[in-house]
Formats: structure tokens, C-alpha cells, sequence
């Protein structure tokens, strides 16, 4: 009998909690944390219209969100705790309406008190925004029909219908909660400012260079932040932020760094650093364009899927790329995603590579397209964009493929994929809080879902995902998860679905109280971080 | 005199004018624009009434052909807009990075001019001798090797050595503080990078430095100064170093130019936010405003040097006349 995967990562949790006994210690107080920021500057500080995590590694600590993961834990695909809400509530009216009963005593950064009316007002803006003002996740709230704050105290979410995708969107970490009189006054203002209630206040920001914050004394969570102040510095240049670590410029980066980097600080700095791994809620996809023949044809990109040897390529990979774990449409993590008896039935995912290949040969000469020769759209991103699509071209060839990789900057990679000129595109799938119901809509038909690029019509895949989406009951959810799934990667083979990334965080010691979660989204207020000096 | 500069000063308005023209075209020849790049890096969905916000917001909805005609009716009018990824006013972006990219464009030339004239000349001088042959060696290197390795090398070795001397690596800061509020803490973060510029630079000085001095040397004019019995000192340093510094004055006269924008790789190396690497930051977001913008400030630039360049001509030797 297969152990699950959900299983393997509770063990996985389990040995990183046993190989990082800080988090026992009692937290000191006091000490400024200087962490990279791997990006340029962000382009603005308005969590609710950007998408980058430039803005949330800039930002995030100053504010506040209705709820979130929890910090404690954020490892975890199924949890979350409130921020500024007072309990969890439990849905009423049919799985419709969930009230929310917000904390009193929160003070803005300006000394002003924040209530209910800035919450719901803050949700309104991110689900419903006025015209002008841009709203980069509206469409993850489409289930929502309204948000009152009934008064001062209280959020009331009423849905469309109910939902298990509802309470992970709400988790969402770019929904921070802005102040009513400035979003009414100004709906830009938080562009450029920085006002919230978060646990820090902001002291200064240097264009491009270094993000400066100060304890808030009135952070509502007593006892924290424990820092006295962060310092977020911009290094876009991996070698900048790996030479400022080893020097001790710099203690912590919180997107993740390559293997190599990883393996040359550790074996340099030995116990002066540590290192925190997880799978990564992020992984690349292939995307044959169905308008191009023979992409039409699914005999051929089922042979496409069936030529690549998953289960031998991960592990090899995961030495030199940020991929690690063979997952399906969900989060390996997650309780809906498939256990790996489940993946072995699905072209791509066999056991037996040989007779995996012999069928994608088969197919291939069946549907009149032996020896093919196509082009991969890749975007010009080494990590792991330009590693995998190397290795998949290797396994192509392995079945009589002739496969050149287009590498193109992050614009025209864009561009072609959304005109639709390529044969085959690398894509990534890249989300924050684990939400499969909401994280799958990418496998969606491009009518209803306009970010898929496979330009594909199939009514049954919306037949499939609607009844998902629409399930409330975990064991329905994931049985017609399984069905949806089949279809995807193994009846039509709309997509291929490559090994998740892998994200390791590597800090130096004196950094406490990190806990790694499954994105560089999450859990990035830093006021549970603590400094052992 | 007075008259040349202004000719000069108004002819580089139509310089400008084709510069930015090419510009504009050149940008929007790039497949994408910044909305998509803004929206959709994060590898997450990307909403489609927010781009297309987006796009009307940063009049991109708008014919190429207006968007043309008004840029260059700001242009004309000094307005040079907003950059279309940070919404920041153009200039408020280039301010703050102009006074690192100068900085270390004015520290790589002295380093280069204090290197370069000094030792072509000596090599000149002491033709095939082995200090001409050491010093060719370390020009040849210098051209050889591209800065931004060195950077990344020079990077290396002060963390190695200073690990091994006190066992804790070091590195200059990585994050800039202005000369006026910590020289200490700027001047260690600037050397390096000036350093591995100034080498490059003073490489190429020091080949033509040594080729001009050797030309002049054989002059007539030369052979007649010394038949009057002037010391070599005042031969070497009056007649033939400053005929020779003209083709080498318009090479430093480029290279700083180019230094302004052009220090790619090396802000990026040693994380300088400078003008250079905020031209990649405007191309790669596609912010097309910001880049035409940086182009016309390096076009600027280069007009400016070569023009204070030929007035050094007239200054070096005195039968150049500008009417």
C-alpha cells in the first residue's frame, strides 16, 4: 500500500520542525533584520492591483489582512486563522453568508481606528472596484455577491452560491486592508504610500534600494513584532544576494534560492546558516497550442506527455533546478491532490518509462507525425524555466522528437503565447494560498478562462470543473478533482504537467521563527521572525 | 568660440529629435507591453479588465500614430511623462540613480587617466623595453577581460581573502548611501566597481596613449626641440605628450559618455542603482516612456562630452580654430 502524499509532507513538516530546534527557544526582543528583496523595486505598493512579490516582500509587513494562513503553520493547505477578525466563522444560510466579527482597538499607522467599514471597504474595492481602479484578483471572488459592514464591528461576506474555494481566496496575502477616507479620497493613493496597521510602520523608502520599517508599538497580536526594525534591501542579481549572505550583509531572502547556492553556502558557512525546504504551490506547465496541427490531434500530445520520464527526471533535476516533487493539476500537498497510485494511471506519470515511450512511438506514427520537429516557447528565466525545458527537449528526443527551445524575454514570451503563435509553450502556474478549485480554473478552456493558451473548446472539462466547483462535500470535491484531472492530462492531454518547484530558504543563524510555506507570497509580515544575537 | 557652442548646442536638437523618433519605433517593435509584464510576471492569472484598464490608463489602447504625435508634443515642451511601471515622474526616477552612475563614471576616469597617460607614455618611451612589454600585457588584459567578470572576480576574492585573514568573509555594502553622508561607507562601496571600469578603460587609454606618443616622438618638431637642446622632461611633457593627448582626449570624451548609461552589468554585479541598470529595468518592463526618456538623457550626454571634447581641442592645440 502507497503511503499518500499528504502523509509525505506531514512527515517532510515533521523533520524540518525536528532539524530546526530555534523554534522552541523563547523569542528574544529588540535587533534590526536586514533581508533581500530579490527584485528591482516593485511597481507600486498597491497590493490589490499588482501581482509581483516585489510589492508583498516590500509591504506585506506593514499591513493587515482579514485573514490568513496561519503563522504558526503555514505549511498547511487546509488552515486558516484570523488576522483581524476575532474567530473563524462557520457559514450560515446554506454555505452563503459568512460573518465576520473584527477585533476593536486596531489603530492605523496614523493613530486612527480601525473598524469594520475599512475592512468591508477594502474587500469592496478588491472584489467590485470602482472604475479606474484596477483589481489584479477580481476574478477569484466571482462567487461573491456582496460585502456590507453591518456596523462597526462586523463583515458580512454573502455568495453567490457556496463553495470550498471561497475561505483560501479571502486567505489571499494581497488583500491588505487599506483605510475607507483614503481609498474614498484617493482609490491611487495607496500606490505610492504605505499606511496600514500591519506590525510595522514604514520609516523610509529609497527608490530601487532599501525598504526601511520600525516596530509598531500598537500592533494589535501583544508581544509582537519581535524585531525592532526590518530592513529590506533590493538585489535583483542572484550572485548579489548570495555574496551578501555568506558576508553577512544580509541575513535572510525569502523567495528561495537554486541548489547550487544553497549547497555553496552551506558547505562554506556550515552551522552559521540554515535551510528551510518545501514544495512550492508553483510549477511549469506545457501548453501545445490546439490550433496549430498536429497539436490538434491528442494522440500526439498524449505521446508528447508519455515521452517524459517524470518520476527518474525529478529527483535528477532537483539537484540543479528548483523542482523537486511529480504532482498533477494540485498542490502535492494538498488533500485533493492525487496520490501517487492515482498519477501512475495518467499518460505522463506510468512506472514503466520503456513501455511509456513505446506507446508515445505508437501514437506518433498512428497520427502520422513520426519524428516531428516543433519549436518551445520558453521565457528567457533560468530558474527553473531554462532547466526544464532543456531536460524536456532531451526526453522528446528520446522518442524521435526534433525539438529547438525559442527563448524569449518575459514580453514576447507573454505575447506569443496570447496571439497564439507557437507549437509548444513553457508556462508556469503560480499561486499563493493553495486553493486547487481556484488554482485548476488554468486548465479551463480559453472561452471561459482567457489565461489558457492551449485555445481549446471542450464543453465536458467546463462540465467537470463547474460540478467541482460547486461541491461542498471534501470526498465529492475530490472525487470529481480526479475526474477533471483524467480529462486534462490524460484524455485530451490538454496540458503537461511538469515537477512542482522546490523552494529553499536559507538564513543565517541568528535568524529565528521563520517557518517556510508553500509560496514566496505567504506569511511575509515578519513579525513572528526573531534575531538570537 | 561663443558662436560654435551655440551652433553646436542647436543641432543637437535634431540629433535628439531622430534619436527619440528611433527610439519610439524601436520599443514598440518588442512583441508585449508593460501591463502584460505587470500583471502577468507573477505567473498567476492575469485579469483582463484590469489590463485592459490598464492599457487606457497608459494610453496604450491609443494608434501608434497618436501616441507618437503626443510624444512629441510633450517632448517639445520638456514634459517627459510619467514611467509607465512606477507611475513616478521620468525625472524623479533618473535623479536618483544619475548621481551613482556619475559617480562611478567620474571615479573610473580618473582612475583610468591617473593609470593610462602615465604609463602609455613611459612604455612609448621605453620602447620594446620590459617595462613597455609589462605595461602592453596589462593593456592587452585589460581590453581582454570584460569588467563585469572582473567585478564578479575582484567580488570573490575579497570575500576569499578576507575570510581567510580574520575568518569571517567580508563585503562592501550593497546598498548606497550618498558620498555627502557617509564617505566611508560610499567610498567602499564605489571603489571596487570604479576600479573594475577604470581598468578596462585606462587599458584602451594606455594602447592609444603609447601608439600617439610613439607617432609623435618621430616628428620633425621633436628632433628640432631636442637639437635646441631642451631637456627631455620639457620635450616629453610640452611638445610631444600634448599633441599627443588629442585622439586620446576624444576617447576619454566617449567612454565617460558611455559610462553613464552604460554600466549594464557592472551596477548589476556589484547591485549600484545606477542609470544603466535602471535602462534594463525600463526594456525589460517594456516602460517604454522611461527608456526613450533614458536614451535621449545618454544621447544628451554624448553630444555634451564630444562638444566640451573639441573645445579642449582648440585648448590642446592652438591652430585649431572654431569660427
Amino acid at each position: 500500500m502507497s503511503v499518500p502524499r499528504c502523509v509525505w509532507a506531514g512527515l517532510g513538516l515533521a523533520a524540518a520542525i525536528a532539524i530546526t530546534p530555534a523554534w522552541a527557544e523563547t523569542p528574544k526582543q529588540g535587533g534590526t533584520l536586514t533581508y533581500l528583496i530579490p527584485a528591482d523595486a516593485p511597481p507600486s505598493f498597491d497590493a490589490h492591483r499588482e501581482t509581483t512579490y516585489a510589492t508583498i516582500h516590500s509591504a506585506a509587513p506593514y499591513y493587515s489582512v482579514l485573514i490568513r494562513v496561519p503563522p504558526d503553520n503555514p505549511a498547511s493547505t487546509t488552515d486558516f486563522v484570523c488576522d483581524l477578525c476575532t474567530e473563524m466563522p462557520k457559514p450560515t444560510d446554506g454555505g452563503k453568508t459568512y460573518t465576520f466579527k473584527i477585533r476593536q482597538g486596531v489603530k492605523f499607522h496614523d493613530g486612527s481606528k480601525l473598524t469594520a467599514q475599512d475592512v468591508a471597504t477594502s474587500w469592496q474595492y478588491i472584489v467590485d472596484p470602482p472604475k479606474g481602479v484596477v483589481s489584479a484578483r477580481k476574478s477569484f471572488y466571482e462567487m461573491v455577491d456582496s460585502v456590507q459592514a453591518t456596523d462597526d464591528s462586523t463583515v458580512v461576506f454573502k455568495l453567490k452560491y457556496p463553495t470550498t474555494a471561497f475561505l483560501p481566496a479571502l486567505a489571499d496575502p494581497y488583500a491588505w486592508i487599506y483605510k475607507k477616507d483614503i481609498l474614498e479620497k484617493d482609490p491611487h493613493w495607496y500606490e505610492k504610500n504605505i499606511m496600514g496597521s500591519g506590525p510595522f510602520k514604514l520609516v523610509k523608502y529609497e527608490v530601487g534600494q532599501s525598504i526601511t520599517g520600525e516596530r509598531n508599538k500598537d500592533y494589535y497580536h501583544k508581544g509582537l513584532p519581535h524585531l525592532d526594525g526590518i530592513v529590506g534591501i533590493y538585489a535583483a542579481k542572484q550572485s548579489v544576494r548570495v555574496d551578501a549572505l555568506r558576508a553577512d550583509r544580509a541575513s535572510i531572502e525569502f523567495r528561495g534560492l537554486p541548489p547550487s547556492a544553497r549547497d555553496q553556502l552551506t558547505k562554506e558557512l556550515g552551522d552559521k546558516v540554515w535551510v528551510q525546504d518545501s514544495d512550492w504551490n508553483c510549477g511549469n506547465i506545457l501548453t501545445p497550442n490546439h490550433q496549430k496541427k498536429p497539436f490538434d490531434d491528442p494522440r500526439v500530445r498524449k505521446a508528447l506527455a508519455l515521452a517524459i520520464d517524470q518520476w527518474h527526471g525529478a529527483p535528477a533535476l532537483s539537484k540543479i533546478a528548483n523542482v523537486r516533487t511529480v504532482g498533477g493539476i494540485v498542490f502535492p500537498g494538498s488533500p485533493l491532490a492525487a496520490t501517487k497510485q492515482e498519477l501512475e494511471k495518467i499518460a505522463g506519470y506510468w512506472p514503466d518509462i520503456e513501455k511509456s515511450r513505446a506507446e508515445a512511438k505508437r501514437l506518433l506514427k498512428e497520427a502520422g507525425a513520426e519524428g516531428l520537429k516543433f519549436e518551445l516557447l520558453n521565457r528567457n528565466v533560468d530558474q527553473p524555466y531554462k532547466f526544464v525545458g532543456t531536460w524536456v527537449i532531451g526526453e522528446w528526443k528520446k522518442i524521435g522528437l526534433n525539438v529547438e527551445q525559442k527563448v524569449v524575454p518575459t514580453g514576447p514570451w507573454f505575447s506569443n503565447m496570447r496571439a497564439g503563435t507557437f507549437d509548444v509553450a513553457m508556462e508556469a502556474n503560480c499561486q499563493s494560498v493553495v486553493n486547487p478549485v481556484l488554482d485548476t480554473g488554468k486548465y479551463l478552456p480559453h472561452k471561459v478562462f482567457p489565461d489558457n493558451y492551449g485555445y481549446y473548446d471542450d464543453d465536458k472539462s467546463i462540465q467537470l470543473y463547474e460540478a467541482m466547483q460547486k461541491e461542498t462535500d471534501p470526498a465529492k470535491v475530490r472525487a470529481a478533482m480526479r475526474a477533471y484531472e483524467t480529462w486534462t492530462l490524460d484524455t485530451q492531454t490538454h496540458e503537461i504537467v511538469l515537477p512542482y518547484w522546490y523552494r529553499i530558504i536559507l538564513g543565517r543563524s541568528e535568524v529565528k521563527g521563520f517557518k517556510i510555506s508553500p509560496s514566496h507570497y505567504l506569511n511575509q509580515d515578519l513579525s513572528s521572525l526573531w534575531l538570537d544575537k | 568660440m561663443h558662436r560654435y557652442i551655440v551652433t553646436r548646442l542647436l543641432l543637437a536638437i535634431p540629433t535628439l529629435a531622430g534619436a527619440a523618433a528611433l527610439v519610439f519605433i524601436l520599443m514598440r517593435l518588442i512583441p508585449g507591453d508593460v501591463c502584460v509584464i505587470r500583471l502577468g510576471t507573477g505567473g498567476a492569472h492575469v485579469d483582463q479588465a484590469a489590463l485592459d484598464l490598464c492599457r487606457s490608463q497608459l494610453g496604450l489602447d491609443q494608434p501608434m500614430v497618436v501616441q507618437f504625435l503626443l510624444f512629441l508634443k510633450h517632448y517639445a515642451v520638456f514634459d517627459f511623462g510619467t514611467s509607465m511601471w512606477s507611475g513616478n515622474p521620468v525625472w524623479y526616477e533618473i535623479m536618483i540613480r544619475l548621481p551613482v552612475s556619475l559617480e562611478v563614471a567620474i571615479m573610473a576616469t580618473v582612475i583610468a587617466i591617473l593609470l593610462a597617460i602615465p604609463l602609455g607614455t613611459i612604455s612609448a618611451l621605453k620602447e620594446n623595453s620590459g617595462l613597455d612589454h609589462v605595461v602592453r600585457v596589462v593593456a592587452i588584459a585589460g581590453i581582454a577581460t570584460p569588467s563585469f567578470w572582473l567585478g564578479i572576480m575582484s567580488l570573490i576574492l575579497v570575500l576569499n581573502v578576507t575570510s581567510i585573514m580574520s575568518g569571517t568573509p567580508w563585503l562592501p555594502p550593497i546598498d548606497y548611501v550618498p558620498l555627502w553622508q557617509d564617505p566611508i561607507r560610499n567610498l567602499s562601496l564605489v571603489i571596487l566597481p570604479a576600479i573594475t571600469v577604470g581598468y578596462r578603460y585606462s587599458a584602451v587609454t594606455m594602447r592609444l596613449t603609447r601608439s600617439a606618443m610613439l607617432e609623435v616622438m618621430r616628428e620633425d618638431y621633436i628632433r628640432t626641440a631636442r637639437a635646441k637642446g631642451l631637456l627631455e622632461q620639457i620635450v616629453v611633457n610640452r611638445h610631444a605628450l600634448k599633441n599627443a593627448l588629442l585622439p586620446v582626449v576624444t576617447l576619454i570624451g566617449i567612454e565617460f559618455a558611455f559610462l553613464i548609461g552604460g554600466l549594464v552589468v557592472t551596477e548589476q554585479v556589484f547591485n549600484l542603482n545606477g542609470i544603466g541598470r535602471l535602462l534594463v529595468q525600463a526594456v525589460q518592463n517594456q516602460d517604454n516612456v522611461l527608456a526613450q526618456a533614458l536614451v535621449m538623457l545618454v544621447v544628451l550626454v554624448f553630444v555634451i562630452t564630444n562638444l566640451v571634447v573639441d573645445v579642449l581641442y582648440a585648448w590642446l592645440d592652438p591652430r585649431i580654430r572654431y569660427s
